[in-house]
């Protein structure tokens, strides 16, 4: 309860901190004015290319498009070997979100609510799970779903994220839950609440934010993960960072379009980012603030 | 249907909550748990509720076994020191909350949460959540909610302690009359003794998990079974000192006090004794009677406004003297205090009272 006040509260001193700021001498807002400008240079640059031909991106060197032109994106919307690639990568990363948010609110229940023997080292070993390269998982993965006949299908990537997604999605989660106190829990049992039905209607709710958070990142890892996924695919479940990866043709790379995909996958990340905005440090900091 | 516990014991982690406790409470009964912090009250309700399953002994209700059963099957309503509500929910939600999971139907569970408001005076409120609400309206819609669901036995841990003292009064005043109309069994755990002795009703004493003394309240005051029970019993403290009786004269250990073995100390066998008196009997000015003067050494003087609370030093013990109007004593200074004998508890070397200002309980 004293979380969720807190959270709330929370956004209202960042906002009186901006103020504030913004009433002092020119310099304190030139400052990070230039730092934000040079961070998005780059990204300024890929959109500057998808709207240019590739004989403008090869032969001159300009700031800004000559000749605007969509065809770039029309490529990416028509071409079934390019948005195929976007259905893929949507499909197994909202089915590992789904997955691993499913399998880590009663985990995280657990940890932020029971004492048992080495909860604190399980809780610890959840996250060496992020420490290891996932090059290291990608030999043992392809040989074991080539064996189980899950090569090439979305619930391959899915599942192989997993490996990630789950323990970080347990302790974004259980640093929420932690906020709730347990007397919540015990007030709905005297209430006469069964578990699943608690749960459910009353402590979910509660922990809304800290849930959003958790799939936000889940979102985010699996989206942005390209060895497994592309190890673990070949055609039908193809993710669309592999299928940049491969586009040099005969006649060379083709820069306009590549420079559209990349665009186009940024912009589901920035959606999903507008949701939780309000919560995200909080999730950067596995729900500790 | 009475709540009876049996030889209750509680140990967690190797650490002993509560030891050995048999207490009945009968229904329609006020019972007060009265103890310092830790002292086992929070642990024992939660035995009573079903929140925690004893390590050993048994609790009944109205003769039936209940003791592994869990909360939810329990007829209970407990609250909470902290204002505990669900925060995603509006106050009509929150108090609705063991009715809709009871499935009482529509129009019975507005008219009782209608009424349950109305009593607690929330029914301005009931569209808002509780975090738009204030500390002492929080903590009325968690008794509301208590108070719907009708429960035989209503648990309150130190309710009213986050609130402020006029809002206190005004609940603690109200609260037996409107939970004894449901006769259920009524338990609320203090820590402040003039919170028990204004509830009235029966009071346990805790001290370090043990129930020390059970008894109607006025008469746990009145007379205390032991050091301990009167210590918890005491705010600000008991007064105590350790004397050596000798034939006529009582002479006090490490302090400057002569007395007459007379009052409460008449008739007692030669040997240790602790006295013990409440401060409003110590006295700057002689009460007349058969008082007895002594010198102490003025620690602190703190001034309520028309009260004023003077620390004093005697020997190796602290006392504290509660007389009205404003005495500015000087720090470190003697000062000539009074002791009427009458007004005495003495206990002998193992706490137990042997005798009291009244004829005292035959120790049993």
């Amino acid at each position: 309860m004293t979380e969720v006040a807190e959270s709330v509260a929370g956004r209202m001193p960042a906002a009186s901190r901006t103020r504030r700021m913004a009433g002092g001498p020119r310099l304190r807002r030139l400052v990070p004015a230039l730092y934000i400008a040079f961070l998005l240079v780059p990204i300024y640059w890929l959109v500057n290319m998808s709207l240019k031909t590739n004989e403008e991106i090869v032969s001159i060197f300009s700031i800004w498009p000559k000749h605007p032109t969509l065809a770039n994106y029309m490529v990416i919307f028509t071409d079934p070997s390019w948005y195929s690639g976007y259905i893929n990568s949507i499909i197994y990363v909202v089915m590992n979100m789904a997955i691993s948010v499913t399998v880590a609110l009663p985990a995280a229940y657990a940890f932020s609510r029971y004492r048992f023997l080495g909860d604190k080292h399980l809780f610890f070993w959840l996250l060496t799970n992020r420490m290891a390269p996932p090059a290291v998982f990608a030999l043992p993965f392809f040989q074991l779903y080539s064996a189980v006949g899950l090569f090439d299908t979305h619930i391959a990537v899915a599942l192989a994220h997993c490996l990630f997604n789950v323990p970080l999605a347990v302790w974004i989660l259980e640093g929420f839950m932690s906020g709730v106190p347990k007397e919540i829990d015990e007030t709905a049992y005297i209430d006469g609440y069964s578990f699943p039905r608690f749960f459910v209607k009353i402590f979910m709710p509660l922990i809304a934010s800290g849930i959003g958070v958790a799939a936000f990142f889940c979102f985010m890892f699996s989206w942005v993960e390209l060895l497994l996924s592309r190890t673990l695919t070949s055609v039908d479940a193809k993710p669309i960072a592999a299928t940049m990866t491969r586009t040099v043709s005969a006649s060379g790379l083709d820069w306009g379009v590549l420079a559209a995909a990349g665009v186009l996958t940024i912009v589901p990340g920035a959606l999903v980012i507008w949701f939780v905005r309000n919560y995200i440090a909080k999730g950067f900091a596995l729900g500790r603030v | 249907m009475a709540l009876e516990l049996i030889g209750i014991s509680k140990t967690v982690g190797g650490e002993a909550h509560i030891v050995d406790v048999s207490l009945t409470l009968e229904k329609g009964s006020i019972n007060v748990l009265l103890g310092p912090t830790l002292s086992g009250k929070t642990s024992l309700m939660r035995l009573m509720a079903g929140l925690d399953r004893p390590t050993e002994g048994q609790v009944r209700v109205g003769g039936r076994e209940v003791t592994g059963e869990p909360v939810q099957r329990r007829n209970v309503a407990m609250v909470y020191q902290q204002f505990i509500n669900y925060p995603t929910l509006t106050v009509y939600e929150n108090i609705a909350s063991p009715l809709r999971v009871a499935g009482v139907d529509r129009a019975t569970l507005d008219r009782r949460v209608r009424e349950a408001a109305e009593l607690l005076r929330l029914s301005p409120m009931l569209e808002r959540t509780p975090l738009e609400l204030s500390g002492g309206q929080q903590q009325r819609t968690a008794l509301a909610r208590a108070l719907v669901k009708g429960a035989e036995l209503v648990l309150l841990d130190e309710p009213l302690a986050n609130l402020d003292y006029k809002l206190r009064e005004e609940l603690r005043a109200e609260l037996p009359r409107i939970f004894q109309e449901s006769g259920a069994i009524f338990v609320y755990a203090t820590t402040e003794p003039t919170e028990a002795l204004l509830l009235g009703g029966r009071t346990a004493t805790l001290h370090q998990g043990r129930v020390t003394q059970f008894g109607p309240t006025p008469e746990v005051y009145r007379q205390p079974i032991d050091l301990t029970t009167a210590r918890t019993f005491s705010d600000p403290p008991l007064n105590v000192l350790a004397v050596t009786k000798q034939g006529e004269r009582a002479t006090g250990v490490g302090a400057p006090l002569e007395l007459a073995a007379e009052g409460s100390l008449a008739g007692l066998p030669d040997g240790r004794y602790t006295i013990g008196f409440r401060p409003h009997h110590l006295y700057l000015a002689p009460p007349g009677g058969r008082a007895v003067a002594l010198t102490a050494t003025v620690a602190v003087t703190e001034i309520t406004g028309s009260e004023s609370f003077v620390h004093l030093d005697v020997g190796s013990e602290r006392w504290v003297a509660i007389a009205h109007g404003i005495h500015e004593l000087a720090v470190d200074a003697p000062a000539q205090v009074w002791i009427d004998p009458a007004r005495l508890f003495v206990f002998d070397g193992g706490g137990r009272l042997v005798a009291g200002p009244r004829p005292a309980r035959q120790a049993a």
